[in-house]
């Protein structure tokens, strides 16, 4: 695929921890809190380097989430640490009440999302945690797509005054974000552009459609792809323009179908221009042990799903 | 400590609590009653803090955080009476489009509050954030909280409670208004918290006990506490109260935990408490 070059191999998790550690070179008041996570995270390059601003707060991540908020006041720029399902779902009303509610400059970073989590099975594989967040009043909502881009979210958004939520993961996929790009919030990536159809995905779920869009590409298919690195404030005018010149969408998230980015993409299309949509995602499931890609095939998030959905999104303009 | 003039400020602060919740038939003047002298104290003769300039980071300054945040009424009042925001704004309380939410919030920007309280148990953790954070901006000032004791039957107490005593978290003093009731009855009857006493020192913390309605006890408790400031050990001052103090048919009972006084209850116990600062 055109200008698509691969530029190495890494987590996203890692993209984290390096812009971490860099920010903590850059930025003084920030501060990083983990639930006993330090080394899934990434975070010990920080932690080595700054220890008097590295928190260990042991397994209690609710104790975590009101210590962030509390260590706002003062002017730090708090950074937890731990698994998506412990960053959300475990501590949802400290973040609502501590957090969103009370408007703190919190950056919630969460590693180890969805079904590439893996082995761990589905206590671990959170596919609710884009939702719950979305939902969120004062909550940014961020999930990027390879190493780079996640060094350059990581450190955009303790630029950015205000809670948000950073998911990113655990499998090894390839970089295809140059090391320079520019981050910036809320303003989507045109991946590629095209005709036919536009492809709206976020996290590793970019790659995925990467991937499908070279298929597409082989069948004669023109795939615009954008890359919805930001799923809250969403990118309407992007989504809106790549609409009006495919006039059908297909969204892919490694998250549940309810609440997560398709949705979020729908209510853009439905309150402005309607147009085919499909929804490349986890139907109202828990995950399960497995290799992360077997799990990607299984619950329908590869990239043929992609493809396949594609072209019947494409057949449903007629 | 000039004890009369407290005495009197806490007279005043009880009277808005029972007009606030009676003017919007709802809150709670149960605990809100029981901690007038506490808090009355805190900000009139324990804290050094600004209130005539509110800085959301409070850099200098001590911080008050009110964990048990349905106690509100206590709280407007007392920062309303110290200059935080006009005395009349108290009128308005858990109107529509009020700085004055039902629980303490900051999204109305409303001076003198930090942190939304409401939902329980969260307010030991943000405090000590806070302490955490006056640590490293190499801040003297003190953080302190109030708690309620059915509060500590939420789980985030304890995680905050560990922390504290392995961090050596010494800036921070917590206050657990200990009056014995909840909302469904006696705190021994509905989950006892044991001793109360045992189970912070067990978890590394320096204790104090004292009497939330002696000023005398609590002026020499909180000096006490004071002078084990950086000393690398939490503080907690469990303080002994009476949910409803200073109105006679709302003590002794749990009843008035969440319930206002209808107009001749109000009659009743504005009869007993003495206005010294002048009504809104």
């Amino acid at each position: 695929m055109e200008g698509i070059e691969i530029l190495g191999n890494k987590d996203t998790r890692s993209g984290f921890g390096e812009g971490l550690a860099e920010l903590g070179a850059e930025n003084e008041n920030v501060v990083a809190l983990c639930a006993d996570l330090t080394g899934s995270l990434k975070m010990n390059a920080f932690q080595n380097a700054f220890p008097e601003r590295f928190f260990q707060v042991g397994i209690a991540e609710a104790n975590m989430m009101g210590m962030a908020a509390g260590m706002t006041i003062g002017g730090k720029i708090p950074f937890t640490g731990t698994f998506a399902n412990f960053s959300t779902g475990r501590v949802y009303d400290q973040i609502r009440q501590s957090i969103a509610y009370s408007q703190k400059n919190v950056k919630i970073c969460a590693s180890h999302a969805g079904l590439t989590l893996g082995e761990d099975g589905a206590t671990h594989q959170i596919l609710e945690d884009i939702g719950m967040m979305r939902m969120l009043p004062n909550m940014t909502v961020v999930v990027p797509a390879d190493f780079n881009q996640t060094k350059q979210a990581t450190k955009a958004i303790a630029e950015h005054k205000g809670a948000v939520y950073l998911r990113f993961g655990r499998p090894v996929m390839p970089i295809f974000i140059k090391p320079d790009a520019v981050f910036e919030i809320g303003k989507a990536d045109v991946i590629q552009e095209g005709t036919d159809v536009t492809i709206i995905a976020c996290g590793h779920m970019v790659w995925k459609s990467i991937e499908a869009a070279q298929s597409l590409a082989a069948s004669g298919v023109s795939v615009e792809l954008i890359n919805m690195h930001t799923i809250k404030p969403i990118d309407e005018a992007s989504i809106l323009k790549s609409a009006a010149k495919t006039k059908c969408i297909v969204t892919a998230e490694e998250h549940m179908a309810n609440g997560g980015l398709g949705e979020a993409v729908a209510r853009v299309l439905a309150s402005n221009t309607p147009c085919p949509q499909e929804f490349i995602a986890v139907n109202d499931s828990f995950g399960e042990s497995g290799k992360p890609m077997d799990l990607m095939e299984k619950y329908g998030l590869g990239a043929s799903h992609i493809h396949d959905a594609a072209l019947k999104a494409i057949q449903r303009k007629s | 400590m000039n004890k009369e003039h407290l005495k009197s400020i806490a007279s005043q602060v009880r009277r808005d609590i029972v007009r606030m919740v009676s003017a919007v038939k709802s809150g709670h003047p149960g605990g809100s009653l029981g901690c007038a002298d506490f808090l009355t104290y805190l900000y009139f003769e324990a804290m050094t803090e600004d209130s005539s300039n509110f800085s959301m980071d409070a850099k200098g300054e001590d911080v008050f955080f009110l964990s048990n945040g349905h106690i509100s009424p206590v709280w407007y009042s007392v920062l309303a009476r110290k200059g935080y925001f006009p005395v009349p704004e108290l009128a308005t309380f858990r109107k529509i489009s009020s700085r004055l939410q039902g629980h303490p919030s900051t999204d109305k920007n409303l001076p003198g509050i930090r942190m939304a309280s409401g939902s329980l148990g969260q307010g030991l953790s943000v405090a000590i954030g806070t302490a955490e954070t006056k640590k490293l901006n190499h801040d003297s000032s003190t953080v302190y909280t109030l708690h309620g004791d059915g509060e500590l039957q939420e789980g985030q107490i304890w995680e905050a409670a560990i922390y504290a005593a392995a961090n050596k978290i010494d800036n921070l003093i917590a206050t657990i208004d200990f009056n014995g009731r909840q909302i469904d009855g006696d705190v021994e009857d509905v989950l006892s918290l044991g001793s109360l006493k045992d189970k912070w020192q067990a978890f590394g913390w320096e204790v104090f006990e004292m009497d939330g309605h002696d000023f005398e006890n609590i002026h020499q408790t909180m000096s006490a506490a004071k002078s084990k400031l950086g000393n690398g050990k939490p503080i907690i001052v469990i303080m002994a109260t009476e949910m409803g103090m200073g109105v006679d048919f709302m003590m002794g009972t749990h009843k008035w935990h969440g319930v206002a006084p209808n107009e001749e209850q109000l009659t009743s116990a504005l009869g007993q408490l003495e206005e010294t600062l002048g009504d809104y």
